[in-house]
């Protein structure tokens, strides 16, 4: 039996304008990030990486914040609709990347202005505590059963990181509280910004923002099409198990 | 521009991982959905 | 028609159980302690220096603490999952929550022994010296951290526990997680044993961090546990 070719199109209208979107703002960053703003007063070519930086770390958290919401709503939903907990999965896969750039972008932004590679800022260690969640919560959906019993286990695992998370960033700042840390470490986003730098970083935001939003619609279609196809074998499989059972009780008969 | 090294690695490194994912993505959903049938895809 | 049985009869039972086995069999007695104090003079030969370690003795001792949590764990579940006594009492329509709070109580019994020991041998190995005043903090922050330990261990151990391999999830789910306790037991301890010129007051805002925190997951488990041990 020839397997049927169906149409290849994944773009709704939707996604087409919101990757323009992104399109657009990413190019606007670049030129303007590198060329068109000016030299910080304190931080010199240094705040260039802040473009990047900002905009990065503000998606991880966002995918962080949709894959809670995404979860709660799949386990509150009465009819588990499947499509709450592939934006849960989807996010949490682009948000891991993002979250991963953060601290590599963070990492240089620090050898340059404070001299180290890594600092045991509350907000950097959180950062990276929420690095390592991500990659428990991928492990997780990783581990095979059922398509309700991945949501359902991935849902109160990502609900669990939510509690976890406040906790943690509340005692490492207890923690770093007791070392005195000097401001030059809390001050990563203070910094005195004229009106193309200002501009450049929120066209930044928003242009990360639409990609993010496009690399998990997508990613969830992609998803929910290998969803299906493994629920199509998996029909397949039964159906062939029933015919041979008939074709066995026939002969008995 | 001072620091142009860490700068290039910063723009280089996060443009190619956004640009890498989107193709991997586009080109795997592509690939599905010329095997899976249209009632079965959300946006259809 | 089921008589429902209530959380805290299921609870004692678990842990009755659990204990009783490992009396009989004393897996974690013969095999994770020595393993704890193998952990504790590995310590001495890494850092290599006295003083650092009467200095840092809180944080090994919660450290090995934590380490060998995650052995318990995985023998607590062993135990179930080896003739599906996990999924049997589920069917039998225990309430999770019990079955939670049961396994959790009988780890925590474990956790708290094994402490004692740690704290021993804190004493012989890396010359700490216990003050009696700083023991009504010691006492508190071992109940309360043991408390935050065994019930994060027992939900995330439920969750990996069986077999296809997934046992080495558990470390990499179970620790982040407990990064306050780690953080905040060992401030307490520190003070408690005035490492570093700490007083035992700076101890008591970290055991309000601890107590915090098994109650969050004390709740968060009883409610999800159901959740993820479901085959």
């Amino acid at each position: 039996m020839d397997a049927q070719t169906f149409n290849a199109r994944v773009a709704t209208p939707t996604t087409r304008l919101i990757g323009a979107l992104a399109i657009v703002s990413m190019a606007w960053v670049v030129i303007g990030g590198l060329f068109v703003t000016p030299k910080d007063v304190d931080q010199g070519d240094a705040v260039r990486i802040m473009y990047v930086h900002v905009p990065t770390a503000w998606v991880a958290y966002l995918a962080f914040i949709v894959t809670a919401l995404a979860s709660a709503c799949w386990l509150l939903s009465r009819k588990h609709s499947m499509g709450f907990d592939r934006v849960a999965g989807a996010s949490a896969e682009v948000g891991v990347i993002f979250m991963a750039m953060t601290l590599l972008s963070g990492s240089l932004w620090g050898r340059i202005t404070w001299g180290s590679y890594w600092a045991w800022d509350p907000r950097l260690t959180t950062t990276s505590f929420l690095l390592v969640t991500y990659i428990g919560y991928l492990a997780v959906r990783g581990l095979g059963g059922s398509l309700e019993q991945r949501a359902r286990r991935s849902a109160v695992i990502a609900l669990l990181a939510v509690l976890e998370i406040p906790l943690v960033h509340f005692s490492v700042l207890m923690w770093r509280s007791l070392h005195q840390e000097a401001s030059v470490l809390s001050g990563d986003g203070d910094i005195k910004m004229d009106g193309s730098m200002l501009t450049t970083l929120l066209v930044g935001v928003i242009g990360f923002t639409c990609t993010f939003a496009w690399l998990v619609m997508h990613r969830q279609r992609v998803l929910a099409m290998q969803d299906a196809m493994q629920m199509t074998q998996l029909d397949a499989a039964l159906r062939e198990r029933a015919s041979e059972s008939a074709i066995e009780g026939s002969r008995l008969t | 521009m001072d620091h142009v090294g860490f700068i290039a690695v910063v723009y280089g490194a996060t443009f190619a991982v956004i640009v890498t994912l989107v193709v991997r993505t586009l080109s795997q959903g592509r690939d599905l959905a010329s095997k899976v049938a249209d009632k079965d895809k959300p946006w259809t | 028609m089921s008589t429902q049985l209530s959380l805290g009869r299921v609870a004692r039972a678990v842990a009755a159980k659990d204990l009783r086995i490992e009396m009989r069999s004393r897996v974690v007695v013969n095999q994770v302690f020595p393993f704890a104090g193998l952990v504790m003079v590995m310590f001495a030969f890494a850092l290599d220096n006295d003083d650092v370690l009467t200095r840092v003795a809180g944080g090994l001792v919660w450290l090995a603490t934590l380490f060998s949590l995650i052995i318990i764990i995985q023998r607590s579940f062993a135990v179930d999952t080896a003739d599906g006594a996990l999924e049997a009492q589920r069917v039998a329509g225990l309430d999770p929550a019990g079955i939670f709070v049961g396994k959790a109580l009988a780890v925590m019994v474990q956790l708290v022994t094994l402490e004692i020991m740690l704290f021993v041998a804190a004493v012989v190995l890396y010359r700490v010296q216990l003050h009696a005043d700083g023991a009504v903090l010691l006492v508190t922050c071992v109940v309360s951290a043991t408390a935050g330990l065994s019930f994060v261990g027992t939900l995330y151990g439920g969750l990996t526990a069986g077999s296809r391999g997934r046992e080495t999830l558990l470390p990499l789910l179970m620790l982040p997680v407990v990064a306050p306790v780690l953080i905040g037991a060992t401030r307490a301890t520190e003070s408690a044993f005035n490492s570093g010129g700490a007083a035992v007051s700076d101890g008591w805002p970290w055991v309000g961090v601890l107590v915090v925190f098994a109650a969050v997951f004390g709740l968060g488990g009883i409610l999800s546990f159901g959740s993820l041990i479901e085959e």
